[in-house]
C-alpha cells in the first residue's frame, strides 16, 4: 500500500511537469491550430540559458525568474519571426516549421553547451517530506507546487482581466475579434510567449532529475502529447488533468507491470496516444469540433 | 452636414476576383442607409471593404479621415461596429464575456458600464443570460448579442450584414424596432445590409441600389419605394 501511494505521489509530481508541456501545446492549438512540435525544446533551450546564469553565480530565484521572462520574450520573438510569415500557409507547412525548430533548437544548444549531461540543481531542501505514511522528496513536492501555482495564476489571468478576456475571445473567433477592435495578431504572439514562459518552468523543474541535455524533453514532449491527447488538445483543464493521470498510470504501470519496468515506460504515453485516438479521438474533456457544411 | 462615411471608386478584391467595380457613395450623419442587389451584387463585400475584411482599392473616409489602409482592428478603434453575416458571437464565452470582449479597444472605459446597462435595457432577456455561454442561446438571442455586442464599441457607424437571416418574423420586428431607438437616440449612423427589401426599405431613410459591383441609383427610400423598376424587382409587386 505504501509502495502504492508512494508512486502515485510521484507519479502526480512527474504529471504536473507533463502537465505544464501539455497546457503549453494546448494553448498554443487553440489559438492557432497548430501543433508545436518545437515546444520541449524550446523548454530545455531555457533551462541552459538558466544553467548559464547560475553558472555566472546568479542566485537560483534569480536566474529562475531571469529564464522565464527570457522564454517568455523568446516566444513572441518566434512567433512574429518565424510563425507569422507562413501564417496562411497549409497546417502541414506550419507543422514542418516547427519541427525545424525543433532540429535547430537542438543543434545550437549541443553546439553551444555539448552534449554532456549536466547536473542541473533544485531551489528545494534535500530532506524529504513525510506525508503521513509516505516520504516524499521535497523537490518532488516543489515540482507539483510550482506548475500548480502557476495554473491558477494563468486561470485568474485568462478568466478575470481584459487581456486574458481578448485572448481567448482572438483564441475562439479571429474574425469577430479584429471587428472588435482586438488586436489579434498581438494576441497570437503573447499566446506563444506565455506557452514558452510555462515550458521554461517545465524544463526547469525536470532538469535536476533527468539532468541536462539537449534530448533531455524529448520523450517528456511524448508523455505531453500524451496528456494533451487524453485531456482533449481543445481543453486546458484536460490538458492539466491528462498529464496528471499520464504520470501516474506511468508509474503504477512501471511498478507493477514487470516487463515494463523502466525500459518500456515511454511505451505508455504512446500507448495512451493510441488508445484515445481509436476510442475517444477529441479527448475526455474535448470537444469534438463539428462544422457545417 | 458632412457625411460621416464616404466612399469614392471603391473596388474589392478576393484574390485576382474583383467584386466591386469602384464604387462611389456617401452616409449621411445619424441616418439609416440600405444597400439593395441581388445575391452577388456585392453587398457583403462593401462592408467588409468599409471594415478591412477584403483586399480594396480606392479611398474611404470615415469622418473626414482616411481609413482605407487601416487594419480591421484599428477601424474598429475608431467608432465603426461591424455585425457580420451570421453573427460572429463567441460562442464559448459567455453573454457577458461576449459584451466585454465588444469593448476591448475602446478609449473612454467611463462609458462601459452605462453601455452595458443600456444595452441590457435594450435586450433583458440578455440580461437573464448573462452567465450563459452564448452557443446555448437561439438564434435570435444570438443575433441581439451580436448587435449589442457591436454598441459596446461605442460606435459612431453600425454596419450591420443581414440581421434578419432565418429568424422569425416577430424576432425580427423586436430587433428592428430597437434598431430604429438606438438610431434615434443615439444618432448612431447605420449602414444595412438586408435581402428583405421591404423591411429595409421601411426602416432605411436613405438607399442605394447595387448592381454587379456597382452603384446604379441612389435617393431617399420615400421615392426609390415607388420607383417601378424597384418594386417589381425587389419588393414583387
Amino acid at each position: 500500500m505504501d509502495i502504492f501511494l508512494q508512486q502515485v505521489v510521484s507519479g502526480l509530481a512527474t504529471g504536473s511537469i507533463y502537465a505544464s508541456l501539455a497546457l503549453a501545446l494546448v494553448m498554443i492549438y487553440q489559438a492557432t491550430d497548430v501543433v508545436n512540435f518545437a515546444q520541449g525544446e524550446m523548454a530545455m533551450f531555457s533551462t541552459y540559458l538558466a544553467w548559464s546564469m547560475l553558472q555566472a553565480g546568479l542566485p537560483y530565484w534569480v536566474a529562475f525568474l531571469g529564464t522565464v521572462a527570457f522564454a517568455f520574450v523568446g516566444g513572441v520573438v518566434i512567433e512574429r519571426v518565424v510563425i507569422r510569415p507562413v501564417e496562411n500557409a497549409p497546417i502541414l507547412s506550419i507543422v514542418i516549421v516547427t519541427l525545424g525548430l525543433l532540429v535547430i533548437f537542438n543543434s545550437v544548444a549541443g553546439w553551444i553547451w555539448t552534449y554532456i549531461q549536466k547536473p542541473f540543481p533544485t531551489p528545494f531542501p534535500s530532506q524529504p517530506v513525510r506525508l503521513g505514511a509516505i516520504t516524499v522528496g521535497a523537490h518532488d513536492v516543489g515540482e507539483f507546487a510550482v506548475p500548480l501555482v502557476m495554473l491558477i495564476v494563468l486561470f485568474l489571468f485568462f478568466r478575470y482581466t481584459p487581456l486574458g478576456l481578448a485572448m481567448r475571445a482572438a483564441a475562439q473567433n479571429p474574425v469577430s475579434s479584429r471587428l472588435a477592435g482586438i488586436r489579434v495578431s498581438r494576441m497570437l504572439a503573447l499566446g506563444w510567449g506565455l506557452a514558452a514562459l510555462f515550458g521554461s518552468v517545465a524544463g526547469m523543474m525536470v532538469a535536476p532529475i533527468v539532468t541536462l541535455d539537449p534530448s533531455m524533453m524529448g520523450g517528456i514532449q511524448i508523455y505531453a502529447f500524451a496528456a494533451a491527447t487524453l485531456g482533449g488538445f481543445t481543453s486546458p483543464v484536460g490538458a492539466v488533468l491528462g498529464g496528471l493521470i499520464v504520470g501516474v498510470t506511468e508509474n503504477l504501470v512501471g511498478t507493477y507491470v514487470k516487463f515494463i519496468g523502466t525500459e518500456l515506460k515511454l511505451t505508455v504515453a504512446l500507448g495512451i496516444i493510441i488508445v484515445v485516438l481509436l476510442v475517444k479521438p477529441s479527448g475526455l474533456f474535448g470537444r469534438a469540433v463539428v462544422r457545417r457544411v | 452636414m458632412a457625411p460621416i462615411l464616404e466612399a469614392e471608386d471603391l473596388q474589392a478584391f478576393y484574390g485576382r476576383v474583383k467584386a466591386l467595380h469602384g464604387v462611389t457613395f456617401s452616409i449621411e450623419p445619424g441616418g439609416i442607409t440600405t444597400i439593395l442587389g441581388a445575391n452577388g451584387a456585392g453587398k457583403t463585400t462593401i462592408l467588409r471593404a468599409i471594415s478591412r475584411m477584403v483586399r480594396t482599392t480606392g479611398t474611404v473616409r470615415f469622418g473626414g479621415e482616411r481609413i482605407d489602409r487601416l487594419a480591421p482592428e484599428a477601424v474598429a478603434a475608431r467608432g465603426v461596429a461591424h455585425v457580420p453575416e451570421g453573427r460572429g458571437t463567441f460562442v464559448n464565452l459567455t453573454v457577458e464575456e461576449n459584451l466585454r470582449g465588444g469593448f476591448y479597444a475602446r478609449r473612454d472605459k467611463a462609458g462601459v458600464a452605462e453601455d452595458l446597462d443600456r444595452v441590457y435595457r435594450y435586450f433583458p432577456v440578455l440580461a437573464e443570460r448573462r452567465r450563459q455561454l452564448a452557443g446555448t442561446l437561439s438564434g435570435g438571442e444570438q443575433q441581439m448579442l451580436a448587435v449589442s455586442r457591436a454598441l459596446m464599441l461605442g460606435p459612431r457607424l453600425l454596419l450591420l450584414d443581414e440581421p434578419s437571416l432565418g429568424l422569425a418574423p416577430l424576432v425580427i420586428q423586436e430587433i428592428f424596432r430597437i434598431l430604429r431607438a438606438i438610431n434615434a437616440e443615439h444618432g448612431v449612423s447605420i449602414l444595412l445590409v438586408e435581402q428583405n427589401a421591404r423591411l429595409a426599405l421601411d426602416l432605411a431613410d436613405h438607399v442605394f441600389l447595387l448592381e454587379t459591383g456597382r452603384v446604379v441609383m441612389s435617393g431617399l427610400s420615400s421615392v426609390l419605394a415607388q420607383d417601378d423598376a424597384i418594386r417589381r424587382s425587389y419588393l414583387g409587386y
